[in-house]
């Protein structure tokens, strides 16, 4: 297949990885200007607000090189965040190579070496391009002298390149064609491809993205995932264009979208091999996994009464994610709702997001929380991602709670702040190393739960916007571990409940208690609020009682008026929960996961 | 329960520093509005009011100011067209300072039993500060005149926690006015509305009002004190000697009984249907010049919207509502055992009543217990 190349971008977040992918498939004449949107592959709202991409797209770009000939380049999109690295990782297996963006202004940061290295794993053949050279700020020399030693690359085959002013795109699409390898594999063999992403589309049901490595695949095939063996018969194969552009047949080196007759995302397994039922690939490609949850939290929707809708909304957005985990779950301040289960921080803020604004959803979100474990004195260990289910303490013999080894990359003078912060965390383990004149990488390892909350914020105000981080999970280590209550008069708002590192229970609980003070409108009576750990009390705040209305004449008949102003609080308090005689807004439960940076 | 009688007067002869109430200070369009009610009080006699009517009342804007002859027109064209029953409550709001000997007379010629009269205050420096045109010395003559009138039931209206009003200043006040012994008193916290002089001033930071706090203890310390003068603590800002001086007319709004209003922006509701004529007098003249209803805004209320405005109206009132209309909120039984065992609700044979502590939340109490 010499005349076809397969390639993703990878980049540090805001790097300017959409805008490049945009400006090359602007150049081979994909898009008129006038249909031409800014970050054209990033589809979603959220991703156009963020400027990141949750969900990849691809994208096969016809192109002319200078030799004469006709290119297909197959561009791969890549989820830009830590809490998709799986994704990236299956869609970088697609390639042969990558175009790594560094920022000619920033120079390299945590994700380009995360990335970096994940391409080296996929023996990827890596195009450096340094963009935004057009910013005053550039540092051209600087960030050469980054890519070879921190990145060991040649920096004398860096591109130099301005995606926004359009400059060096030639250059880039012609080192696509000439220094990526064309794939390898061969059509006469059974067929191999590999699932690197799936989304639903409702009248199609699943679109299945993969690449293939052997054989060949026709519309009319049955096909197996060999994962599970499920057996499809294909409705349809195509490439990707602006749109979906139906083809004959996909074979070796080829990348593509099949359509199945597949009901869920979920039946499908991004990583899984897809091979011809009738003439099976003797082993699966390699580097299959199931993803895993690491972070937890429950959703409830904010009136009882729509229970069902969230249930509806729920199933039909899984549809799209399989990432995304449920299970019923239930709370006496908050009614029935759902335990999920998220690959991240980033994904659990997708996934609330895209339920209030594509479904209409009005949630709440409990505190997110890790998955612990604990041994009990009967010899069995139980795995706790929800703090209702945390154990008799009686019954624990130890706790433990998973760590990370976090990857940050900051300017020399912020290394004081940020040791700090490392320390506050419970970050143990750190190592330092210099690579390159005035930076400092610090590898540190760290619970979990400590960068769940407003860690990513607080590395970015102490450092000024400069610092940078990464992380992997490591293992699962022996932490002294308590469940904190919050008690709203007497009553304990189960919703609230938090397990916690026992020397961290009082900051929590102190912050928690002011944090619902300010949240928790005043009501006829004295409001107390108190953390407290096994019983005892380790925080407290006061809501003073509300006093007086001021009720209105209603004059001359005109009883709409005040009838429509109830209304309009009733369908606000719609949005609170009672507790015993207390009502909580759904904001409160907000309030206390929000950082004190967002303020 | 029969049905009441509201015409909307919208002229002053200025405006008062906190009012947003329909008001028109050009009086050149007296004439013009005279007609236009006369029209409208013939159109409205064509729908199907379920008549008698058991009270008349005049409202402003400023009802005092209208002639005998305008006045006569209007009552004579009302009686015209429409029956009262005979023992009619016919209540006129007056301003102190257009209340003389002659006027009285001629609303008592006329059928008019209940005055209400817009004292406010008795301290002179308040009423400046309001933008009153009278001072307290004139509000004391309307009083005396009324009672030498013969006015039989007479209303005072009163305002209170006002900027830099102590506490004492009120109680003064209060017992000035208690003096002409008023069957019926009406006292009202300032309400700030936003499009008025005083709400721009208030916007501005330039006025504070008193806190949440004063006005809670200045709200007890009328109820206690007015009721330890005989007086029953009716309705929020209501006090009357006895139920036989409850203000009929408004009841109809806090019973949501039907009532036919007539003028400017005057609010009609027949049970069901809550109609709103249009609130520039000009509009209102225009509109039945040309032979058309100046209705400008018709609802017709669902069943939950009427439960929701008669736990409102009710909660406003020491009277309360029947407790089957908690039936209609999931959530009342249980908040309404919290708000008994906390003292600001009571029930009592068959009714869910507010305390005085309740009266104080009134707008809250309904806002929970509507689920």
């Amino acid at each position: 297949m010499p005349n076809i190349r397969n390639f993703s971008i990878i980049a540090h977040i805001d790097h300017g990885k959409s805008t490049l992918a945009d400006r090359l498939i602007q150049r081979t004449g994909m898009v008129g200007v006038r249909e031409f949107r800014d970050q054209l592959l990033d589809t979603m709202d959220i991703e156009r607000e963020r400027g990141i991409t949750i969900k990849s797209n691809t994208i096969t770009l016809p192109y002319k090189a200078k030799d004469g000939q006709e290119y297909s380049l197959n561009l791969i999109d890549t989820p830009g965040h830590v809490d998709f690295s799986y994704e990236v990782s299956r869609a970088l297996a697609s390639c042969e190579g990558v175009l790594l963006v560094v920022d000619a202004s920033q120079g390299v940061q945590a994700q380009t070496l995360a990335n970096l290295y994940l391409a080296m794993e996929h023996d990827l053949t890596i195009i450096p391009v340094l963009n935004k050279i057009d910013l005053p700020s550039a540092d051209v020399e600087m960030v050469k002298d980054q890519i070879d030693r921190e990145l060991g690359l040649d920096p004398d085959e860096a591109i130099l390149c301005s995606a926004k002013e359009g400059i060096g795109i030639d250059e880039v699409l012609e080192a696509v064609v000439k220094r990526i390898p064309a794939p390898g594999g061969s059509p006469a063999q059974p067929l191999s491809a590999l699932i690197f992403d799936a989304h639903y589309d409702p009248y199609r049901g699943v679109i299945v993205s993969f690449r293939v490595f052997d054989g060949v695949l026709r519309a009319g095939d049955a096909i197996r995932f060999m994962s599970n063996n499920a057996v499809y018969k294909v409705e349809e194969v195509g490439i990707f264009g602006l749109q979906r552009q139906p083809v004959k047949e996909l074979s070796a080196g080829m990348v593509g979208y099949l359509i199945a007759g597949i009901k869920t995302v979920a039946d499908t397994r991004v990583g899984d091999t897809i091979t011809l039922d009738a003439r099976p690939a003797s082993a699966p490609l390699p580097g299959f996994k199931e993803v895993k949850p690491v972070v937890f939290s429950s959703i409830y929707p904010v009136a009882a009464d729509e229970y069902q809708s969230l249930v509806d909304a729920l199933e039909k957005y899984k549809l799209n994610d399989a990432a995304l985990v449920y299970s019923k779950d239930s709370s006496v301040a908050l009614g029935q709702g759902f335990r999920c289960g998220f690959l991240g921080l980033l994904h659990l803020d997708i996934v609330q997001e895209r339920l209030e604004r594509e479904y209409d959803q009005s949630l709440i979100m409990t505190m997110p929380s890790v998955r612990y474990e604990f041994l009990l004195t009967d010899g069995t260990t139980v795995a706790v991602d929800n703090p209702a289910l945390y154990p008799d303490p009686a019954r624990i013999k130890k706790g433990f709670e998973p760590y990370i080894r976090a990857d940050i990359i900051i300017p020399e003078r912020y290394m004081g702040a940020v040791m700090k912060l490392c320390l506050e965390r419970r970050g143990v383990n750190a190592t330092f190393s210099y690579p390159s004149p005035g930076r400092i990488e610090i590898r540190v390892e760290m619970p979990l739960a400590e960068v769940l909350y407003d860690f990513y914020d607080r590395l970015k105000t102490v450092t000024q916007g400069y610092g940078s981080f990464d992380y992997e999970l490591i293992d699962y280590r022996e932490s002294d571990l308590v469940k904190l209550d919050i008690l709203v008069n007497g009553e304990k708002v189960d919703a609230l409940s938090a397990i916690v590192f026992k020397d961290r229970a009082r900051d929590w609980g102190v912050r928690i208690c002011e944090r619902l003070k300010e949240e928790i409108p005043r009501q006829q009576f004295k409001i107390a609020i108190q953390g407290a750990v096994g019983g005892k009390i380790i925080s407290r705040s006061t809501i003073s009682a509300f006093r007086k209305d001021v009720t209105a004449k209603c004059y001359g008949g005109d009883i709409t008026r005040k009838r429509k102003l109830l209304e309009k609080q009733k369908k606000g308090k719609k949005r609170l929960k009672m507790v015993g005689n207390v009502m909580i807004p759904q904001s409160a439960f907000v309030a206390v996961l929000r950082s004190e940076t967002d303020d | 329960m029969s049905l009441g009688l509201y015409v909307h007067v919208p002229f002053c002869q200025s405006k008062c520093f906190y009012c947003d109430f329909a008001s028109n200070l050009d009086l050149a369009w007296m004439a013009a509005w005279r007609q236009a009610l006369l029209t409208e009080i013939a159109l409205v006699q064509d729908q199907d009011w379920p008549q008698p009517f058991d009270t008349l009342y005049l409202g402003g804007g400023t009802p005092s100011l209208l002639s005998g002859e305008v006045l006569g027109a209007i009552f004579s064209h009302l009686q015209g067209y429409f029956v009262f029953t005979t023992d009619v409550e016919i209540t006129l709001e007056a301003n102190p300072d257009d209340v003389t000997p002659e006027k009285l007379a001629l609303w008592r010629k006329l059928g008019v039993n209940r005055l209400s009269l817009g004292v406010q205050s008795l301290q002179d420096a308040e009423l400046r500060w309001l933008g009153r045109r009278h001072d307290a010395a004139q509000a004391r003559r309307a009083l005396e005149m009324a009672r030498e009138a013969g006015i039989a039931n007479l209303s005072v209206d009163l305002m209170y926690a006002l900027p830099g009003q102590s506490e004492a200043d009120w109680l003064a006040t209060l017992r000035d006015v208690l003096a002409y012994e008023p069957e019926h008193l009406s006292c009202y916290q300032l309400t700030v509305a936003e499009q008025t002089p005083l709400g721009k001033k208030v916007a501005r930071g330039e006025l504070t009002l008193p806190g949440e706090e004063e006005q809670r203890r200045l709200f007890l310390t009328t109820s206690e004190f007015l009721e330890s003068q005989g007086y029953s603590h009716y309705e929020i800002s209501n006090f009357a000697r006895g139920q036989r001086y409850f203000s009929r007319h408004n009841s109809k709004y806090w019973q949501h009984s039907p009532y036919l209003g007539l003028g400017p922006a005057a609010h009609s509701f027949d049970g069901r249907v809550r109609r709103w004529n249009v609130r520039a007098v000009e509009a209102y003249c225009r509109s039945l010049s040309a032979g058309q209803a100046p209705v400008t805004g018709v609802e017709v209320l669902s069943d939950s919207q009427l439960h929701l405005e008669a736990l409102a109206l009710g909660l406003r009132t020491r009277r309360g509502l029947a407790l089957r209309v908690l039936d209609h909120f999931p959530e009342a039984q249980k908040v309404l055992a919290e708000f008994c065992e906390a003292g600001l609700l009571q029930v009592q044979q068959g009714r869910v009543c507010p305390t005085r502590e309740g009266l104080v939340v009134a707008d809250s109490l309904a806002l929970m217990l509507s689920g």
